[in-house]
């Protein structure tokens, strides 16, 4: 044990796969609620709709900071594999950025141009939440499938795009309920139990498929003691869905007490989705093709970083908790003061 | 059929050419809207509140579009330049998770605060998120310089299997060229920012604003650009003794020179013919270039033909473009000089009750003219570092991506086509807040939010 820790080669690069997982992890939670917001806005009047984006106007910025965050680890943690992933994902990154791109700029315009224009801005926003969501969803499932381009994986990747549009749905719904008053709260919960169902067929697909791609991951789960030892995963996961859905029937409640409840509850179930992928792949970086320790850069170069992350993530945890302790409680409607 | 290096090229361009617009606008608008929020905690002038609301909506729109440009740029390396993070990503890699993690994360959760934030916080942590937002984008600033200049001029690192190793940290981020690259680039910004703030305002006067907001900002912007103009033809000048000692086939270029020698002229036209190798209808200034360069007419100025390989390619930067994109960013700040002093001039002896409308038509012209400098001047710099991607260490056909031309070219005309709808959407936008503005349609005036008491804190 002494030995791996004397010698940074053999630890750095984890310390960076699980730096570069948490990333991804708090984007998907965080990115996933406004970007599931983007989605249901075309459900809803004009008011409730500025509401809506009311809720998330302050937060998306630093929420999509993260994918930086986790792009950047991934390219200076691993260059060799970054290129990998990329060249081989260039056409779902494009589409997605068009989508960030277009999403983006629309929370600006949609207020800031002449208003016979905001309901295109609107359907902009609308568009890019949607194209962002199931490209990202996309690549997720072309990442399963080992980034083969064939029309097997395709249809696989087009499965986990919808439902990873689900999934986004629902946790926007669920952060809606924590922000939303009267109507527009019990349409997040109605909206919160549909696209749950979504989210669930995702996990099942992916469960069932990963499995399947690889001896290696196959192994990985279906052998003893492993298979015993990683019980709780799925049963956690069953148990945190029973309580969302019995939450769900519940809410709106008279004194708003439960409304944080499927929002941490949704995070949890990103949270153990994601652990299970995570133990998956490790160690591979590039599915069954590079591990993270063919792919990681010099020692030297990722110590720097590290010494930096350490003392800057406490930071940045701390100023992001204080936004949304300055923005908590219900939204208003947006105004620039 | 262009192939995928050229067009992989044209496509880093285009993404970073359309970043750059918005950041080279908030690195110093966010200097400029805490001095407002000074000037108005000070004295109290609602005017400089004013101005706030108004530049503070611009700020806003002009960061959305920085971060999703920016976003664009962080897929690029992958994507399309997978070569120069597997060469330098030791080097390039730490510069660019510092700016991440010291600057896009603070600038991106005080934004919140800053925008949406003034009732909910007190006066002071407004300001400090003000700050804040204006620190976290000259921060991203330095370390994006840094990494660029590294590329110019590399410094404190080994090559190891043909893969760049650091040896000294600070030799790496301070690089020669940083100090004068950092500085000539954050004067850009601040004057782009000042001929921004200059012309909105002079079309708010010219569309018949009767506030006297619009004066004052308008004055703020022509002094600010007055001040800055002539330090930044100072700083333009340094920086380029510095790259005639480091990059000297670049200062070729720029000077169109072919032959090293003493008693060069300062061309102010020339069409530069590569085939050939020399120049067509040349206009210049005798012994200008060795004065400029060395101080002194017999001082002698490197030619394009000292960098020529063996087997007679050019190891020199393509010239006409150099040449040019150089000559549009000094024409640029020679105009920037001449407006901004005879104005500055006119306000001093007669003020501003009468503005003459032709001054007023030459700001709202001259409005992002910061654009065309800072651009021209970037081209000049990048252009004129080729055939290099990092100073001779990585040429940038070895860093290309190995992907089919055909999808560079399919996403190279999709980003084309959304960036030119977003910035005539961007400027257009502007105007019509201008004019919103002019019309006296301004947001209410602001309370401070519950903290109010400690708005007590005395003038800031
Ligand atoms: C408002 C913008 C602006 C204005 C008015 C000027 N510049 Fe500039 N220039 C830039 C904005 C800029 C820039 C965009 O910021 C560049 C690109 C890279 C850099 O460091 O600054 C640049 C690069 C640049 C370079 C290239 C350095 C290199 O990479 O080797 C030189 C020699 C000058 N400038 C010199 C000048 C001179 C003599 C000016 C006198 C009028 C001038 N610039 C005005
Ligand atoms: C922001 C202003 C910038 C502009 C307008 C700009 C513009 C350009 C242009 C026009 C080229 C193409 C040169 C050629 O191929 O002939 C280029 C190349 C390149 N620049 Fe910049 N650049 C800027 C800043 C930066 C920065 C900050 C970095 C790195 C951190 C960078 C990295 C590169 C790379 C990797 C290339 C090689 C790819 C290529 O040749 O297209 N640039 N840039
Ligand atoms: C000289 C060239 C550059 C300068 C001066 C610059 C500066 C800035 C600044 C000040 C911002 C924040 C302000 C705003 O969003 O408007 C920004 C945003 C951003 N830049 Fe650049 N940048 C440059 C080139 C690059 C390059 C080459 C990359 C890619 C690696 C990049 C990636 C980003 C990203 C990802 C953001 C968004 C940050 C966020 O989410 O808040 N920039 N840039």
């Amino acid at each position: 044990m002494s030995e791996l820790f004397n010698d940074p080669a053999t630890w750095l690069p984890v310390v960076f796969a699980g730096l570069m997982g948490v990333s991804i992890l708090v984007y998907v939670v965080l990115d996933g609620f406004d970007l599931g917001i983007g989605m249901l806005t075309p459900l809803v009047s004009v008011e409730d709709r500025d509401r809506m984006i009311a809720s998330i106007g302050p937060f998306w910025d630093a929420n999509e900071t993260w994918l930086v965050l986790a792009i950047g680890l991934l390219l200076v943690a691993f260059p060799a594999a970054h290129g990998t992933i990329l060249t081989a994902l260039y056409i779902p990154v494009a589409i997605m950025l068009v989508g960030l791109i277009l999403r983006g700029v629309a929370f600006e315009f949609r207020v800031k141009a002449p208003a016979h224009n905001k309901h295109l801005w609107d359907w902009a926003f609308f568009i890019g939440s949607l194209v962002t969501a199931l490209s990202q969803g996309f690549m997720l499932g072309l990442y399963i499938m080992g980034l083969e381009w064939t029309a097997m994986t395709v249809a696989f990747a087009l499965l986990t795009a919808l439902c990873t549009a689900a999934g986004y749905t629902f946790i926007g719904a669920c952060w809606l309920i924590i922000k939303a008053e009267d109507a527009l709260q019990t349409k997040a919960v109605r909206w919160a139990l549909r696209s749950l169902w979504g989210l669930l067929a995702g996990f099942v697909m992916i469960s069932a498929a990963t499995p399947f791609v690889s001896e290696r991951i196959f192994q990985k789960w279906f052998s003893v003691p492993e298979i015993i030892l990683l019980a709780p995963l799925p049963i956690t996961a069953f148990l945190v869905t029973c309580i969302l859905l019995w939450a769900l029937r519940q809410l709106p409640d008279p004194t708003d007490r439960f409304r944080h409840v499927p929002f941490a509850g949704g995070t949890l179930l990103f949270t153990l989705a994601f652990l299970g992928l995570a133990y998956s792949f490790y160690p591979y970086v590039v599915p069954e093709q590079l591990t993270i320790y063919e792919a990681a850069s010099a020692p030297e170069s990722l110590m720097i970083i590290l010494v930096g992350t350490a003392v800057v993530l406490p930071m940045i945890a701390a100023y992001t908790m204080l936004a949304y302790v300055v923005f908590r409680g219900k939204a208003r409607d947006l105004r620039y003061d | 059929m262009m192939d995928t290096l050229i067009l992989s090229r044209i496509q880093f361009g285009a993404n970073i050419s359309f970043h750059i617009l918005f950041p080279t606008i908030t690195i110093a608008l966010g200097w400029v809207l805490l001095f407002f929020k000074l000037r108005f905690n000070a004295t109290g002038d609602e005017r400089w509140m004013d101005g706030y609301r108004f530049f503070v909506k611009v700020f806003a729109l002009t960061f959305a579009l920085g971060v999703v440009s920016g976003i664009t740029m962080s897929f690029q390396f992958g994507t399309n330049w997978p070569g120069f993070m597997e060469s330098v990503g030791n080097i390039a890699g730490p510069l660019l998770a510092y700016e991440i993690l010291t600057a896009f994360f603070l600038e991106a959760v005080f934004l919140g605060i800053m925008l949406f934030g003034f009732s909910r916080v007190p006066n002071w942590v407004h300001t400090l998120a003000t700050f804040l937002v204006a620190f976290g984008t000259t921060m991203s600033a330095f370390w994006i310089i840094a990494l660029n200049s590294w590329m110019h001029t590399p410094a404190g690192y080994e090559m190891i299997d043909g893969v760049a190793h650091a040896t000294d940290w600070f030799a790496i981020v301070f690089n020669p060229s940083l100090p004068y690259r950092l500085v000539h680039m954050l004067l850009a910004s601040g004057l782009t920012v000042a001929f921004v703030i200059a012309g909105l305002s002079a079309f708010r006067m010219l569309y018949g604003d009767k506030t006297s907001a619009a004066k004052l900002t308008f004055k703020t912007g022509v002094f600010l650009a007055a001040i800055l103009i002539p330090l930044q033809i100072a700083a333009g000048d340094f920086h380029g003794l510095n790259t005639l000692e480091h990059q000297p086939a670049k200062i070729a270029a720029m000077e169109g020179n072919w032959e090293t020698g003493g008693n060069i002229p300062l061309l102010l036209f020339a069409i530069p013919d590569e085939e050939a190798r020399e120049n067509r209808f040349e206009i210049g200034i005798p012994n200008g270039a060795s004065l400029i360069l060395k101080h002194h007419a017999e001082g002698e100025v490197p030619g394009l033909n000292d960098f020529v390989a063996e087997d007679g390619t050019p190891m020199h930067p393509p010239v006409n473009a150099v040449f040019w994109s150089f000559r549009i960013m000094v024409g640029t700040g020679l105009a920037m000089l001449a407006l901004s002093w005879v104005t500055a001039g006119v306000i001093w002896r007669r003020g501003l009750d009468k503005p003459n409308p032709w001054m007023l038509r030459a700001f709202v012209a001259m409005t992002f003219s910061g654009w065309l400098a800072t651009l021209a001047g970037w081209y000049t710099t990048e252009i004129g570092r080729q055939p290099w991607l990092v100073t001779g260490v990585l040429r940038t056909y070895e860093a290309v991506a190995d992907v089919p031309a055909p999808m560079v070219l399919s996403t190279l005309l999709v980003y084309l086509a959304i960036y030119v709808g977003l910035t005539l959407a961007y400027v257009s936008v502007l105007f019509y807040l201008a004019r919103k503005a002019a019309r006296g349609e301004q947001p209410k005036p602001m309370t401070p939010g519950s903290g109010a008491a400690v708005t007590m804190i005395p003038a800031e």
